[in-house]
């Protein structure tokens, strides 16, 4: 369609408080770089979607049925949940017990990923270090949490110490980019000043760069507390950690209970939903 | 009074590390975390992975068949995010402010979202594993619903975010709403939310090697049955890879996200 318009009209774009014109014509311009990127991106999507689709293996799978017999398993698990193997009192130990191995996770990587932040920082530490550390950190970031918690297994058997040490791996790499990130937007001249009134490395650390980004830290850890929570159940599943997952697997993989999957399925949510609540309105405070 | 400040930012410090203290004590306890044996198995585990981690030439011969189930779940946790972001998008544009049909939409989609996400992963694939059995298909849907709370509630603060400018001058312009939709949003919050679908991508490779290990498909199955069956070289050979492959990733989608963003 044509519109006898402008070719484009400027406006302050929220996100970013910076100018963005934006292309109401769409066609009769030559595409810029942007554009052409997004659009064989997305046709590079939509033709590997195509084809996995095509390729997937469907194990003869009766889907019709297969829809119909799962929307019959989340009305039972929604509607009658139920109390067999698992007391009430029971299920609310276990997910304590899952909240206590995320807290751990989230406290010992909290602890080490702050010097490893520090370390991380351009504005304080020398190029060379933040560039090893920041390789480091990718490579444990790349290998996913199940993979450490069970290489750990071998060495501390399947149990609540191997998950905590394997969580903690992966979520050191998450947390120390986030901290070096918050360390970093440090305004550079506080830094100068107090280096200039002969202030040493730690004093600079412990008086300027981590009271001014506290608030940010305690927000990011946080948010990473959730994800710990998130990922605890599914080490208890796929790894036999202690907590809710664990009862999970063995409720659906083993008894295929549904009443108890829809026990325990309440209690993830409640305890879910209470953090995300606290969570956003922590994340209001980082943006 | 300086002196007052002083004292109230040490009680401060004092409680806050008095409760971080108490909840430690109390986590120890109900997991039955061993301190000792924490730092102990650390350095055994360091031990026994030079010793027995890496991969032989043995090993090597499962290469092809290892690349091969790294690509399918590679391609399944693209596909998979693709499909969720087709339908993330029909509910955020239902459900963002900006654009909304109407405030009831808004909140059913709000609370959709919440809903799927909340859920637990391992309870998706659980779930859809009973009744479509051991195939790649449950990976596919308990990736498919993983994503789709997350990613719808991340492209309605999108939009949101694009503001109402560009939608009321275009709306006084006499557009209808689906030339206001694709001439308007869908053009400036494409960058971000593509931004996001490409997040999501990364992340579900990693969820996709887990949902193998308790849906039996995949790269993650073949790392449980090396791992069950104690032949470490070849199971480190599919850490390396998988590792590999998501870094490929994580660096084709950082570029795009470079050029994209401006």
């Amino acid at each position: 369609m044509k519109i006898e318009e402008p070719e484009k009209i400027m406006f302050e774009g929220v996100a970013c408080n910076e100018q963005i014109t934006f292309d109401i014509c769409g066609s009769g311009k030559p595409l810029n770089r942007e554009t052409l990127v997004i659009r064989i991106f997305m046709l590079v999507l939509a033709g590997l979607t195509i084809y996995a689709l095509f390729t997937l293996d469907y194990h003869k799978v009766d889907i019709p049925k297969a829809i119909v017999a799962t929307l019959s398993n989340f009305k039972i698990i929604f509607t009658q949940p139920n109390t067999q193997r698992l007391s009430l009192w029971d299920a609310f130990i276990e997910v304590v017990m899952t909240l206590g191995l995320a807290f751990l996770t989230t406290l010992f990587s909290g602890l080490i990923s702050l010097f490893l932040g520090l370390l991380a920082a351009q504005n304080l530490a020398p190029k060379q270090v933040t560039n090893i550390i920041k390789g480091v950190i990718a490579f444990i970031r790349a290998v996913p949490t199940i993979l450490w918690v069970l290489i750990f297994a071998v060495a501390a058997g399947l149990g609540s110490t191997a998950a905590v040490i394997g969580l903690t791996f992966h979520s050191i790499s998450y947390l120390a980019k986030a901290y070096a990130e918050s360390f970093e937007d440090l305004d550079k001249s506080v830094i100068e000043a107090l280096k200039a009134s002969g202030a040493n490395w730690w004093q600079i650390v412990f008086q300027a760069v981590i009271p001014s980004s506290a608030t940010y830290l305690l927000s990011w850890t946080f948010l990473r507390f959730e994800i710990n929570f998130a990922n605890a159940i599914a080490m208890g599943a796929a790894a036999g950690a202690a907590g809710i997952g664990f009862d999970l697997f063995m409720a659906s993989g083993f008894y295929f209970d549904l009443h108890e999957i829809g026990l325990v399925t309440y209690f993830i949510l409640a305890f879910a939903i209470v953090m995300e609540t606290i969570a956003t309105n922590m994340k209001a405070k980082i943006a | 009074m300086p002196a007052d400040i002083f004292a109230k930012r040490r009680n401060d410090g004092l409680i806050f590390l008095a409760v971080v203290a108490f909840l430690t004590v109390g986590s120890v306890m109900i997991t039955q975390y061993d301190v000792l044996k924490s730092f102990t198995s650390i350095y055994r585990a360091l031990a026994w992975g030079s010793a027995n981690f890496y991969p032989n030439a043995v090993s090597m011969k499962q290469l092809p068949d290892i690349l091969y189930k790294l690509w399918e779940t590679v391609l399944m946790s693209i596909a998979a995010t693709t499909i969720a972001a087709v339908f993330a998008g029909l509910l955020a544009l239902l459900g963002s402010r900006t654009i909304r049909v109407n405030s009831i939409f808004s909140v059913i989609v709000r609370g959709i979202a919440s809903f799927f996400r909340n859920f637990p992963l391992v309870a998706w694939a659980m779930v859809l594993m009973l009744a479509f059995s051991q195939s790649q298909l449950t990976g596919y849907l308990a990736l498919i619903c993983g994503s789709l709370g997350f990613l719808t509630r991340a492209f309605i603060e999108t939009i949101d975010e694009v503001g109402n400018n560009p939608v009321e001058a275009l709306q006084a312009t006499g557009a209808s709403y689906i030339h206001v939709i694709f001439q308007a949003v869908l053009p400036s919050a494409m960058p971000m939310m593509i931004s996001w679908l490409l997040f999501m991508i990364d992340t579900n490779i990693r969820d996709a090697i887990l949902i193998g290990f308790l849906t039996g498909t995949g790269i993650g199955f073949s790392f449980d049955l090396y791992y069950k069956s104690f032949d470490y070289h070849t199971a480190s050979l599919v850490t390396i890879f998988g590792a590999i492959a998501v870094i490929i990733v994580e660096t084709i989608s950082n570029s795009i996200r470079r050029v994209i963003m401006g």
